[in-house]
């Protein structure tokens, strides 16, 4: 059993597989490892997603709790840690309803294809320097094109529930992704940019190179993928798509039991993996200056990751909802042309740095001042510029009087 | 190409998550925008006056728990003052302030409710809710030290009230004014301040001042609108003469400006229950009234300022121990019919916001 060889090493627990995949590939035919390699990541994966899901699950209904001034959840188990199994086998145990005037073929697939998109993500994201299923090398490309898929089977099950709640979740949604899809696009450009590489890992090797994180060379991107991201994900103060006090439940209105279960599901891997890219291509993925070296790479990612979400499940319970027109006006009007001036500068700093031939250590610092300056110059300015500073927004109090009678309506406070 | 459209019909409740019970508004829209809403009511009707009058006066007390069931001690408040005017009884001090100190406490628990589910119309994901309820909570053990009920209280009685506070009501009804505006300011810099909720309810639902004086609307709605209006002060009952308050009116009569109205109205009455509390004579707290009222053949109507604006009872004797009339003049039906002229011209989500800001209970929209 040669392939146990350095399977103690778990700074890389791709190691143990790689070395199976080699003894494979030397004892049996050549299309086994690739076949054998897929079905272990797939599993992995999806192992990886659901544990996350099961924790995360009961560790955003506590926080919330403690946010909210209450306890959360504390029956099932120790602090009530097992209320997610609780959940699950709710979810799976109940009646899952299809309605009598459904479309039902698409009724039954929308739940099913949800959860895909998010699934495939994590074939590009890379947990340590060997631990990515597939390291293609149109990897960021491959995040966008995947990630735009989620609009049509959502779209699927808002028009086939027969519901105009439903239908009217659904077109938000589609409406808000394909505009999100553009700024969250022309943020991740900015990377590719200056890493000259749609590789994950390329990216990530970029960032360990040159000593540093992309969140400091591209603060405002970053913000622009954090907005998106949260906007795709469909979480407070975004979830217009099935936003609770307008149209019910959106989209998934009619969905109960296990199909409504695959919808929050693929909720949360969503919201896993727009924390896994922010992580891996801003935040320098399993590197963390040198600690690589003596803690596995996959833990130091696992801790980005899950502080990133851990700021979904914040903003859930602080912020209200946007209206769906302030939504949409917000990508076009500011999201988009910040992006746009972004990548013009990105450019031209990568073109001052490369055509000169500058040193990477001499640059990059300064680079990363000159661009957060630019950010917080920009959003004031374009702030400035759209009349958010107008009076009418500014939040007032209300007036106190004695004398009764008489009428103020319309008079400036 | 033309493309073929038409006007497309929603109905919002009667089982929906924010019409706050059983109210049902049928929108009908063109895309996302109302050009028509119907407002249709009754799923919550019980006959409450019809049954009132084969009741004795004192009977009916419980009754009026049941209107705004968020605001008891109001309506207890209210329905009395309408007996005692008919029977021509007074009350005494003690008694008036106690009144005074628990419409007070029950205006802030109202409003906590009313803010708390206007910050969820807005969509925030329960927490000013649960913020809310935790202040209430204490208002509710008040309330249930004094009188042993937390929500259907029946506290208030005609000639007074049923029961003298307990020793242990002072301290603690105290310590929790000294706490409230500390809590009104976290509320305050959780909402108030709170961009989002500033761009979703700033010139939504606009109710100008005239079509609020026509729609006879009262309470937050009528001064949200700029109109300087509070039967406190208009025409005062109970001990409110003696206390020194201010009225908060809005400038522009939208959403927001009925919310910070409410905001405001829980720090002026923190400002009455301070002085209350600290003026509150010694002394019997109600008169003797025999247990089968018979008043003299007239009719009366008092009323007050409720947390949702002017609540009134219409009574009429014929000198029987029942009531011949009894008609209740409800804030939240009132302040409920210009609704649709509000939101004709906005969209779903504006409408929400909207009917969230007036600040309804259904059971005392349908009585």
């Amino acid at each position: 059993m040669i392939f146990l060889a350095e399977w103690w090493d778990v700074r890389d627990l791709g190691n143990a597989v790689g070395a199976l995949l080699e003894w494979l590939g030397d004892h049996g035919p050549d299309w086994l490892p690739y076949i054998v390699s897929a079905v272990v990541g797939s599993i992995t994966i999806v192992v990886f997603l659901l544990t996350s899901l099961l924790v995360f699950a009961w560790v955003e209904r506590r926080l919330i709790g403690r946010i909210q001034a209450r306890m959360g959840p504390n029956r099932v188990g120790p602090w009530g840690a097992f209320q997610s199994v609780a959940d699950a086998i709710k979810f799976v145990t109940k009646e899952a309803i299809t309605s009598a005037n459904a479309d039902r073929w698409v009724f039954w697939l929308a739940p099913i294809l949800v959860v895909v998109p998010a699934l495939v993500v994590f074939a590009v994201i890379p947990f340590n320097e060997g631990m990515i299923l597939a390291d293609l090398n149109v990897g960021v490309l491959f995040l966008v094109a995947v990630g735009s898929v989620t609009a049509i089977p959502i779209f699927m099950a808002g028009w086939s529930s027969n519901n105009k709640f439903s239908l009217m979740g659904a077109m938000r949604e589609v409406a808000m992704l394909i505009s999100y899809e553009i700024p969250l696009v022309l943020a991740l450009l900015g990377v590719v940019i200056f890493t000259n590489t749609m590789r994950m890992n390329g990216i990530v090797g970029w960032q360990d190179e040159h000593n540093t994180w992309l969140v400091f060379l591209q603060p405002l991107a970053v913000l622009i993928y954090f907005i998106c991201g949260a906007v795709e994900i469909n979480r407070t103060p975004t979830d217009i798509a099935e936003a609770e006090s307008e149209i019910v439940a959106g989209y998934h209105t009619e969905y109960s039991g296990i199909k409504f279960g695959m919808f929050w599901l693929a909720e949360y891997f969503a919201g896993f993996a727009i924390a896994a890219i922010i992580a891996t291509l801003y935040l320098g993925g399993w590197t963390l200056w040198g600690l690589e070296e003596w803690v596995p790479g996959w833990m130091i990612f696992l801790v980005k990751l899950y502080g990133l979400f851990w700021f979904f499940i914040w903003m859930r319970g602080t912020l209200p909802r946007l209206r769906i027109d302030q939504l949409m006006a917000f990508a076009w009007k500011v999201l988009l042309p910040l992006g746009l001036i972004n990548i013009f500068f990105a450019g031209l700093e990568v073109l001052l740095w490369q055509e000169n031939d500058l040193p990477a250590e001499a640059v990059l610092p300064g680079f990363a001042i000159a661009n957060l300056v630019l950010a917080v110059v920009l959003i004031a300015a374009w702030a400035q510029l759209l009349g958010r500073g107008r009076p009418q927004y500014r939040p007032t109090r209300a007036r106190l009087v004695k004398e009764l009678g008489a009428v103020i309506y319309g008079e400036e406070a | 190409m033309t493309m073929k459209s038409e006007p497309f019909v929603v109905n919002v409740g009667p089982q929906h998550p924010s019409t706050h019970g059983v109210f049902r508004l049928r929108f009908t829209l063109d895309g996302e925008r109302i050009v028509d809403a119907e407002m249709i009511m009754g799923y919550l009707h019980r006959s409450m006056e019809k049954l009132a009058e084969g009741r004795t006066y004192i009977q009916n007390i419980p009754f009026t728990d049941r209107l705004d069931y968020l605001s008891a001690m109001s309506n207890n408040l209210a329905y009395c003052m309408a007996v005692e005017k008919l029977m021509g009884i007074e009350v005494p001090e003690r008694g008036q302030f106690l009144r005074v100190i628990m419409a007070e406490f029950q205006r802030i628990a109202n409003h906590a409710m009313a803010i708390g589910s206007f910050a969820m119309e807005c969509g925030v994901w329960f927490t000013p809710m649960m913020w809310m309820f935790r202040d209430r909570e204490k208002i509710l053990d008040l309330f249930e030290m004094t009188c042993g009920a937390r929500l259907t209280t029946n506290y208030v009685r005609i000639g007074g009230v049923s029961f003298d506070i307990p020793p242990e009501f002072m301290p603690a009804a105290t310590a929790l004014v000294k706490e409230l505006p500390e809590r009104i300011a976290e509320y305050e810099s959780l909402l108030l301040e709170n961009e989002i909720i500033v761009v979703r309810s700033r010139d939504v639902g606009v109710l100008p001042p005239e079509l609020a004086i026509a729609a006879s609307t009262s309470g937050p709605v009528l001064r949200g609108s700029g109109v300087m209006w509070d039967i406190r002060k208009a025409d005062p009952y109970a001990a409110y003469d003696r206390l020194d308050f201010d009225i908060p009116v809005g400038t522009r009569g939208d959403c927001y400006d009925r919310f910070i109205v409410r905001m405001e109205e829980l720090r002026q009455s923190v400002r009455i229950l301070e002085q209350a509390l600290a003026m509150l004579p010694e002394g019997p707290a109600s008169v003797e009234v025999p247990l089968a009222l018979r008043p003299p053949v007239g009719e009366a109507y008092a009323r007050i300022e409720a947390p949702k604006g002017e609540l009134g009872f219409y009574l009429v004797s014929d000198g029987s121990p029942h009531p011949q009339r009894f008609h209740i003049r409800s804030p939240s039906f009132i302040n409920l019919t210009p609704l649709r002229d509000m939101v004709l011209g906005l969209t779903i989500p504006d409408a929400i916001v909207t009917l969230g800001s007036i600040d309804i209970v259904l059971g005392e929209v349908d009585r």
